[in-house]
């Protein structure tokens, strides 16, 4: 499998550690209530098809991924910098 | 025996080996298979059940019988194909699977009882007595049934593994790959041409056939001639793709030495990943069998082999041949053994309407019932209409047609599909993304089909590429494919074979039916077909066949068997290139390594890291003595230690003090500049993932340090807090744990010791417990902690990794100077124990702040990660395992990590464990074992006596449970 | 007072030579992570063509005007090589001495892409990672910088501690293509 990473370009998936659904981005208020953070820690889906996840460019450019793709053909649709998700800050 | 003025063999470089002790020569170009022809060899193995004698049935990698070690002692490599290996100066091979010498096999006994053998004997007749099955029945079933024998030494031999990039990677070398790589490479794509033939060019080495009026090899050498002219080719012969994986990669296996002798640092074998923008699948096809009663005897073989043979290596296989056929090949193979002078006793056609295209004996509408022969074939029965004869031969040439080579587009999941029209599985189109079958793996059987199909397909994979085809005519070549029929079996007397290398015959698939195994995974599984090295590649078609008639119904209801990676067998040794013994993982060393193993000190594996355990002094015999020593010495003198193994996080940024507010538990915002605290750290689900101390080295400049084990996960975990759940953040990070080289000094002298080297004197009030800053060491510019893991007074210096060999080397002369010295792991681990520090044995990821004494280090002030789900009430549930410290009070005085413990009435099993030892140390100051392990409810029990058991080693012992501050309670000791 | 003596990652291990490949160790005069703050980047490479005159690289990408050269290392992150980061540089970013944290290795030689297919994933036809080009990506098992610094060079960086495992590993992926051209 390989991953194109929007900054170092396509790499193996060697470089890449998967943290898991995007969900993860989702972080609830610390007031939010039992369920919603039971939801955000504990639930997932398990999807035949499409899945958003988030993956870790450790062994390259230090760079968080949004890594939209499809568990049943293993095509990969979309692959954004989490930062450009989220605002987080960015240099340029 | 060879045939003068036939084949591609160098006769001016004879090449003599080895074959069950007897010397042979070939020649170079020789494979062992056509070597051992020449030489009159037929009979070269026995087969996987039967112990039936077995010769050579293809001249490719899906051979099922001819399976050798190659190799003598530890360089030995067991079922190596005959067929694949080519013969050097001073090869040895030896047959394999048999007692005894190959002709006289004590096991061929098994091939009497073969009635009794069947599919699924094995399941049925070693039920009972049950016990009997691992001592007897299946060391003895092993040891006759399969195959070659490793060496059971460490493989001495040198393996690779290497990644590789192309924009087309062409796989198969035959005319369709030669005219993709040629037409690709002509429109300036880099292409990677993979054969697994040492030659290019396919079954056009084998061939007579005539290309642009030049003979097939000709025509190959000038193309390969014209492939390197365009400078962007990279032609990589005795490589087979192995597998199609996603995103564009391919495995490959590549013979690197295996055809040479031995040479220092040559690998044997390399594994490639091949990344390759598109690919094309020029694989050809592989000729399948027919199966006849008694088809396995040596001499056997299909036709394309014996042609192969013929042409390519300019070997006649027999004297005198005999062709069994469906098709034309019958024919051509006739007419090539007559050209070159060999007799041909018969061409058996199966179709009725054949006509001879020689002067040969044909039976048209004939099948082959039966063979004769011993050790090698001697004859075969045909029968044609209601008459049966026996002609006489010592080899007979096979053909039921060809099954496209399209394993590789199953790679992915995709099924082929039937193909009536051929008689044959085609592959599913766009099986794999990327990926362009071409050629004979597409049912194209005729040359001028296949050159042509090579350079449509690569039209679309360049113009898929963005790059513009030359204009390219196909070579003028033969467009006759030939005609055929479908015949998958013969019906009558004895056994047909179907499976060669795993002994599955047409009674086997026909047993499994009746036993309602009529699902072709089912039926492969109970009969063991195309599970044998050979993974079925002349096989599963028409076992499939078989079964569909046998189940009544047709073969694309039937469906197929999975093709999965790899194509052909990969040794182990090429996977694990270079990960056996150091290659395994890197080694980290500090810079204090080289002083420190210097000292005898045995090192111990931290993670990657390599830390001593401790530093034999003099006299000393075990290491309790030595562990008691360097404790005693930082309790009462100096010790120093190198802990620059522990993560080192540069923290800068306006916001740093608001990311470690929200990272840790406490906070870090208020810490002065100058001064150091120690932070724990929750995972979201509230959990503990981490401790160390952060040092606030200027108004927005921190450095975190984590333990040792969790550095790379600390600094992924806060690289994900800054870009994904914190973007009002504008801070940096960055690992400098390789930058420092930080030693511990601590013990009363550590202050001494220290005013000794740093340029500044300190004292309590220029530098108190818990402070930092800069100093300078010997005149570097270094830092220096007050901090101590120990609970002695106690400080961690820093200076830049490359004054860490010569810093260490200086404090510990001048710590033994002053009494004490060097400390390791051991002494570290019983300090840490006595002041009931945590590692990494406590916060194992089960347990929680509250659990271990720090529920109160969660700051009510401010969110931080894992504060809500730390929160939950069954994380704050008093009855949990609670952190307590364990002192022996009975007569056995000894403490074990990983006992349990029990009341100290109650009997020691599963039900009754209240808890567990996660760490134990002999305390020299204290002259007792200390424990720390986790008491159900245990706060509340401090005074209580419990039963610590360690059922593994045996250990049971009476402790009281205390608190896990065993020394020096009110931390007078560090505030000095 | 006693003074201290430096040693550098590789010592003991370096030069090597096998076939036609040189693997050797350089001691840059100093190492310095550039890591501009939110919306800083522009204001850095400003500042570092001031002070320097090189550029703040893009992705993949080395700027060099000897002594000194930038080199991209990851999101929003370089490293200067050669010179010691100018003060003005901190206005914009974090800077962190990383100037003893590597071990700083150069290949050389013909055949010098074969070594290194032979420990990382990383695509280094001519074509693709073209001179100055650099990434961060495995050597082996080991996080690295690779920066092609000619048709038949790279410097290879890697973690000091890891220093002994890359010349290993590098040797004896020389030794193999040394003996290959020997075939």
């Amino acid at each position: 499998m390989r991953i194109t990473c929007p900054l170092c370009g396509s790499r193996d998936s060697r470089e890449f550690s998967i943290k898991g659904h995007e969900i993860a981005l989702s972080r609830p208020a610390p007031d939010a209530g039992t369920a919603a953070w039971h939801a955000y820690l504990h639930l997932r889906e398990n999807p035949a098809g499409m899945t958003a996840e988030l993956w870790y460019h450790g062994a390259g450019c230090g760079a968080w991924l949004r890594v939209v793709r499809n568990t049943v053909t293993h095509e990969v649709l979309k692959i954004e910098l989490v930062r450009d998700v989220t605002g987080a800050a960015h240099a340029d | 025996m060879r045939i003068d003025g036939k084949g591609m063999i160098n006769r001016s470089m004879p090449i003599s080996f080895r074959f069950d002790g007897r010397e042979f020569q070939g020649f170079q170009g020789d494979t062992l298979a056509s070597a051992l022809l020449a030489n009159g060899v037929v009979l070269m193995g026995r087969s996987f059940k039967y112990h039936r004698p077995r010769g050579v049935l293809t001249a490719g990698s899906e051979e099922p019988n001819a399976l050798m070690e190659i190799g003598t002692g530890a360089r030995k490599t067991p079922n190596v194909r005959a067929t694949v290996q080519e013969i050097f100066q001073g090869l040895q091979a030896q047959s394999q699977n048999r007692i005894g010498p190959l002709h006289r096999d004590l096991l061929s006994v098994n091939d009497i009882f073969w009635p009794f053998l069947g599919a699924g004997f094995y399941y049925k007749t070693f039920m009972w007595p049950r016990r009997f099955w691992e001592g007897l029945y299946e060391p003895i079933i092993r040891r006759a049934a399969g195959l070659g024998a490793l060496s059971g030494q460490p493989d001495p031999d040198r393996y690779e593994k290497a990644f590789a990039f192309c924009d087309l990677l062409v796989i198969g070398g035959g005319p369709a790959g030669l005219m993709a790589a040629l037409t690709a490479a002509r429109a300036g794509a880099d292409v990677i041409l993979a054969d697994e033939s040492a030659g290019f060019g396919g079954r056009l080495l084998s061939e007579t056939e005539a290309i642009e009026g030049k003979p097939g090899a000709v025509w190959v050498g000038e193309t390969l001639t014209a492939l390197a002219g365009t400078g962007k080719v990279r032609l990589m012969p005795r490589t087979t793709v192995t597998g199609a994986y996603d995103g564009g990669t391919f495995g490959a296996l590549e013979r690197v030495g295996q055809h040479l002798p031995a040479a220092p640092d040559l690998p044997q074998d390399c594994f490639w990943r091949i990344t390759a923008r598109r690919a094309i699948l020029a694989a050809g096809a592989l000729e399948r069998p027919i199966a006849f009663p008694m088809n396995d005897r040596p001499g056997i073989m299909l036709a394309s082999a014996v042609r192969s043979y013929l042409n390519r290596y300019g070997v006649a296989p027999g004297q005198r041949v005999a062709v069994f056929a469906t098709n034309d090949a019958a024919h051509w193979t006739a007419l090539d053994m007559m050209k070159a002078g060999i007799t041909v006793a018969a061409v058996i056609d199966s179709r009725a309407d054949a006509i001879a295209q020689g002067d040969y004996r044909l039976f048209a509408g004939g099948q082959v019932i039966t063979t004769r022969g011993r050790r090698a074939l001697d004859g075969v029965a045909v029968r044609y209409g209601s008459n049966e004869t026996l002609v006489k031969a010592d080899c007979l040439a096979i053909s039921g047609g060809w099954n496209p080579t399209l394993h590789l587009t199953c790679h992915t999941g995709a099924r082929p599909v039937w193909e009536d029209t051929i008689k044959a599985f085609v592959p599913h189109k766009g099986a794999v993304p990327g990926l362009t079958p071409a050629g004979a793996c597409t049912g194209v059987f005729d040359t001028a089909g296949c050159l042509a199909a090579g350079i449509a397909a690569a039209r679309d994979a360049l113009t898929e590429l963005g790059m513009t085809a030359p204009d390219i005519a196909p070579p003028e070549a033969s467009g006759d494919a030939g005609t055929g029929q479908a015949l998958w079996y013969v019906e009558g007397k004895g056994r047909a074979w179907l499976d060669f290398a795993n002994d599955v015959t047409t009674k086997d698939v026909k047993q499994a039916t009746q036993e309602n195994f009529r699902s072709v995974e089912h039926m492969k599984r109970y009969t063991t077909l195309g599970m044998a090295p050979d993974q079925g590649k002349s096989s599963n078609i028409a076992a499939l066949a078989f079964l569909a008639d046998a189940t009544g119904r047709g073969i694309p209801e039937t469906g197929t068997t999975t093709c999965r990676p790899p194509y052909v067998p990969v040794p182990i040794s090429a996977m694990a290139a270079g990960a056996q013994g150091k290659g395994f993982q890197p080694e980290r060393l500090t810079t204090s390594h080289a002083a420190t193993v210097g000292r005898g000190a045995p090192m111990i594996e931290a993670g990657l890291w390599y830390r001593p355990g401790y530093f034999p002094a003099h006299g000393e015999t075990t290491w309790r003595q030595s562990c008691d020593r360097e404790a005693g010495m930082v309790r009462n003198t100096v010790g120093v230690c190198d802990v620059s193994t522990l993560g080192k996080i540069d923290i800068q940024g306006r916001d740093a003090g608001a990311f470690l507010d929200f990272v840790y538990t406490n906070t870090f915002s208020t810490l002065k500049p100058g001064r150091v605290r120690y932070g724990l750290m929750l995972r979201e689900d509230g959990h503990v993932m981490d401790d160390g101390t952060t040092a606030r080295l200027g108004n927005t400049h921190y450095v975190m340090t984590t333990t040792t084990a969790a550095a790379g996960h600390v600094m992924t975990h806060l690289e994900f807090v800054l870009q994904a759940l914190r973007p009002d953040l504008d801070v940096r990070v960055i690992s400098v744990t390789e930058q420092w080289a930080q030693f511990a000094v601590a013990g009363p002298e550590s202050r001494t010791l220290l005013n000794s080297i740093i340029d500044t004197p300190i004292s309590d009030e220029t530098w108190p417990f818990m402070a930092c800053g800069l100093v300078a060491v010997h005149g570097v510019a270094g830092r220096l902690f007050r901090i101590s893991f120990s609970g002695e007074h106690a400080y961690e210096v820093a200076v830049p990794a490359r004054y860490g060999d010569a810093l260490f080397r200086d404090l510990v002369a001048r710590a033994e100077a002053l009494g004490g010295g060097a400390y390791g792991m051991e002494a570290l681990n019983v300090l840490r124990i006595e002041k009931g520090f945590v590692t990494h044995s406590e916060i194992h990821g089960r347990v929680t702040a509250f659990d271990i004494g720090m529920g109160r280090m969660i700051s009510p002030g401010k969110d931080c990660i894992g504060k809500t789900a730390a929160a939950r009430p069954g994380l704050n549930d008093p009855a949990r395992e609670l952190l307590v410290g364990l002192k022996p009070v009975g007569a056995v005085k000894q403490l074990t990590a990983g006992a349990h413990l029990f009341e100290a009435g109650a009997e020691p099993v599963r039900e009754n464990d209240l808890g567990y030892v996660t760490s134990v140390g002999f305390s020299p100051a204290l002259g007792s074992y200390l424990g720390l392990g986790f008491l159900r409810n245990g706060r509340a029990r401090h005074g209580d006596t419990v039963k610590h058991v360690d059922h593994l080693r045996g250990v049971e012992t009476l402790c009281e449970v205390c608190d896990p501050i065993f020394f020096d309670r009110d931390g007078g000791r560090a505030r000095g | 007072m006693a003074s201290l003596i430096a040693r550098f990652p590789a010592h003991g291990f370096l030069p090597v030579r096998h076939g036609d490949v040189i693997l050797s160790e350089e001691i840059p005069e100093a190492i310095t992570a550039l890591m501009p703050y939110r919306g800083q980047s522009r204001a850095l490479s400003a500042a570092m063509k001031a002070a320097h005159g090189v550029a703040f690289p893009g992705p993949n990408r080395s700027t060099q005007k000897l002594p000194a050269q930038a080199v991209w290392t990851g999101m929003d992150q370089a490293f200067l090589i050669g010179v010691p980061a100018d003060a003005t540089l901190s206005t914009h970013a974090a800077l962190v001495d990383q100037g003893d944290a590597w071990a700083v290795l150069t290949l050389d030689g013909a055949g010098v892409e074969d070594v290194l297919a032979r420990l990382t994933p990383l695509d280094l036809r001519m074509s693709v990672f073209k001179h100055s080009h650099a990434a961060r990506s495995l050597l082996g098992h080991m996080n690295a910088v690779f920066i092609r610094d000619g048709t038949r060079r790279f410097t290879i960086m890697v973690f000091r501690s890891m220093a002994k495992t890359a010349c290993r590993e590098l040797e004896e992926a020389m030794r193999g293509v040394a003996a290959r051209q020997a075939r």
